[in-house]
């Protein structure tokens, strides 16, 4: 079972208590375990969370020690300050736009090739290796490196191009294109939701299959009316992770862009404007704001799909 | 944010509709036993599409490869990946072109890497026992909290973090990169151990309980020598989001000679003023082998893993 479907198990069981209580006769031995996890939890989680919170109301400069100088309270003035900024917006949207197109585009493809290569097809594991390689380079400089030289005046890609008499522009530094060759990125590493995906369909019980073949159902029937539904919980699984992934790149977009977001901030993604702010202007207060925004926004991005899984989320049990 | 989602009309799932294409691929699961030509006819389609999309997965990381064993003037000239113009100058070049010889970087990287695998082993692995085999009070409060962080997005926590460390005078070291590790902060680890613990057979750990071991050494004697393959893949895992991470190193680590191959590799855009891409190239796959070779080494362990846990 995924993490989201633990949750959701474990939501429940809060709901029905009402058992016997669960008796705990290994209450000094699971916390001695368990310890590391936990000053981890309380020094770099949940302290950081609530001080991150109360930074976000004050003023605070990367270069003075909160503890010998305090950071001064400004109530809600760097939220302000951020809603009141194009940049910022600009920001925003470049990411959004990201987000929605790179993330369905990258399952749909995923979902698509795992259909094919599902049921003992000839070559599988050759194939699944050249699907599943760019997920695992794909977050590394190198690569970012790479994209920018395919995607250049003089790339791989406008190489191809010229054989058909196209004179394709330098996508990179095009305020126009330089997002999308972030996306194309993004999405070339739709190997990981495909392994996924296999691994999905490998759990759909045979005996479905066998059951409505007696019954006379057509392929697409059965496609429609089996490996759908039952893959449903697991598409739903890949695109809240996803969007709350994407939502934070930052590597690809800083490397492409040289660190600037440019061309034009078009590939000014939210993480990169939060580390520019922060690092570079060092207005930690303000990055701090911008970190709780984001925070509400993926959570309502995730709220959003949970309530939208009521109608289309099949779950078997 | 919980849903209660039982009673659903299945298959409205519009966004895939379009896979009618892909029908036919689904469904068949039965080895037929004979194949019309009609059948033969698709499976050929079938690979020859398979391979377009491999070749074009696969062609740029290609490109890179042959590209540094270009001279450079030819890398942009010719783009092809056809040639017999090969040299390992760039490789000669690109070492020695940054403020220090790559083989700090690599050295650099590989600290890293192996101090954060060793604390997840460590950390995660506890944990994980923990969860998947103890009773105690406020373990599925603190379940779905451990959880709920693998989602958390790191941003929110970034900036205490970092004074954190500043306080402490960790700047430009390894360790505000490797301590959290020791700590299970990268908590997707302990849900992987979890999941692997829990399917083995309980009868085990009840026999080893019957014969008197304490907690302790059913963890070390029983629990961690059948959870192998779940610490291969953490390890795994941990090497190459380690090797590939950015923006850890990118805040903590200022000065040369503390940058990993991601930091450094940097550089080469920074000082691209002449054009030598020829040597950023060779760097690049320089930067790249290892994840390659752990890829080619643990591919099973990596997609077992990826499986099992559906990816955090």
């Amino acid at each position: 079972m995924s993490s989201l479907g633990e949750l959701r198990t474990l939501a429940r069981g809060a709901r029905n208590r009402g058992g016997p209580r669960e008796k705990h006769p290994d209450n000094r031995a699971a916390y001695l375990f368990l310890a590391p996890w936990l000053i981890g939890l309380l020094v770099f989680t949940a302290g950081p969370m609530v001080a991150s919170l109360y930074l976000s109301f004050t003023d605070y400069n990367l270069l003075q020690s909160p503890i010998a100088n305090p950071p001064d309270w400004i109530g809600l003035g760097n939220y302000a300050a951020m809603f009141a900024d194009p940049d910022f917006w600009n920001s925003f949207e470049v990411t959004v736009i990201y987000v929605l197109v790179s993330v369905p585009l990258q399952l749909v493809l995923a979902l698509l090739l795992a259909l094919v290569l599902d049921k003992g097809l000839r070559g599988l594991t050759i194939y699944r290796s050249i699907f599943y390689l760019p997920s695992l380079l794909g977050g590394s400089v190198a690569i970012a490196i790479l994209w920018r030289q395919v995607f250049g005046k003089d790339g791989l890609l406008n190489g191809f191009l010229a054989w058909f008499g196209i004179d394709g522009p330098g996508w990179i530094g095009h305020p126009d294109y330089a997002l999308g060759t972030i996306m194309v990125l993004h999405i070339w590493t739709f190997g990981s939701p495909l392994i996924i995906f296999l691994a999905g369909l490998r759990q759909i019980p045979e005996l479905y299959y066998e059951a409505a073949e007696m019954d006379g159902a057509s392929k697409t029937r059965r496609f429609f009316s089996i490996t759908l539904p039952l893959l449903t919980p697991i598409i739903f699984f890949n695109l809240v992770l996803q969007i709350i992934f994407a939502f934070q790149n930052f590597t690809q977009a800083y490397v492409v862009s040289g660190g600037t977001g440019g061309p034009n901030d078009a590939t000014m993604l939210y993480t990169l404007f939060l580390y520019r702010v922060g690092f570079l202007e060092y207005d930690m207060g303000l990055a701090s704001a911008m970190a709780w925004f984001l925070v509400i926004v993926i959570g309502a991005f995730t709220a959003f799909n949970f309530w939208l899984s009521k109608y289309w989320v099949f779950y078997d049990d | 944010m919980t849903t209660e989602t039982n009673n659903v009309a299945p298959a409205t799932a519009s966004a895939t509709a379009s896979a009618s294409d892909e029908v036919s691929a689904a469904a068949p699961r039965r080895s037929s036993a004979k194949r019309s030509p009609r059948d033969r006819w698709l499976s050929v389609g079938k690979h020859a599409g398979l391979i377009l999309v491999s070749i074009i997965m696969i062609y740029p990381l290609v490109w890179l490869v042959v590209s540094s064993l270009k001279p450079n003037e030819d890398i942009f000239r010719d783009l092809s990946i056809f040639t017999t113009n090969l040299t390992f100058e760039n490789y000669v070049n690109g070492w020695n072109d940054l403020s220090h010889p790559f083989s700090t970087f690599l050295l650099n990287s590989t600290i890293i890497s192996v101090a954060s695998i060793i604390g997840n082993l460590f950390a995660c692995s506890l944990a994980a026992y923990a969860f998947a085999r103890l009773k105690f009070a406020g373990r599925n409060l603190l379940f779905a909290i451990m959880l709920m962080t693998i989602m958390l997005p790191f941003q929110v926590t970034l900036i205490p973090q970092f004074t954190i460390f500043k306080e402490l005078g960790w700047l430009n070291t390894f360790l505000p990169l490797i301590v959290p590790k020791f700590l299970a902060v990268d908590a997707f680890f302990i849900f992987l151990m979890v999941q692997f613990i829990r399917a083995l057979p309980k009868e085990l750990f009840e026999a080893a309980r019957i014969d008197g071991a304490g907690q302790l050494r059913i963890f070390l004697q029983v629990t961690l020598p059948l959870m192998i393959p779940a610490l291969a893949t953490t390890a795994i895992f941990t090497f190459i989001w380690t090797w590939s991470d950015f923006f850890g190193p990118l805040i903590y680590l200022r000065l040369p000679e503390t940058f990993p191959v991601s930091v450094a590799l940097k550089g080469f855009i920074d000082v691209q003023s002449s054009s030598d891409f020829g040597s950023m190239f060779a760097m690049s796959v320089v930067s790249l082998l290892p994840l390659f070779i752990v890829f080619l080494i643990g591919q099973r362990y990596l997609i077992k893993g990826f499986a099992t846990t559906g990816m955090k």
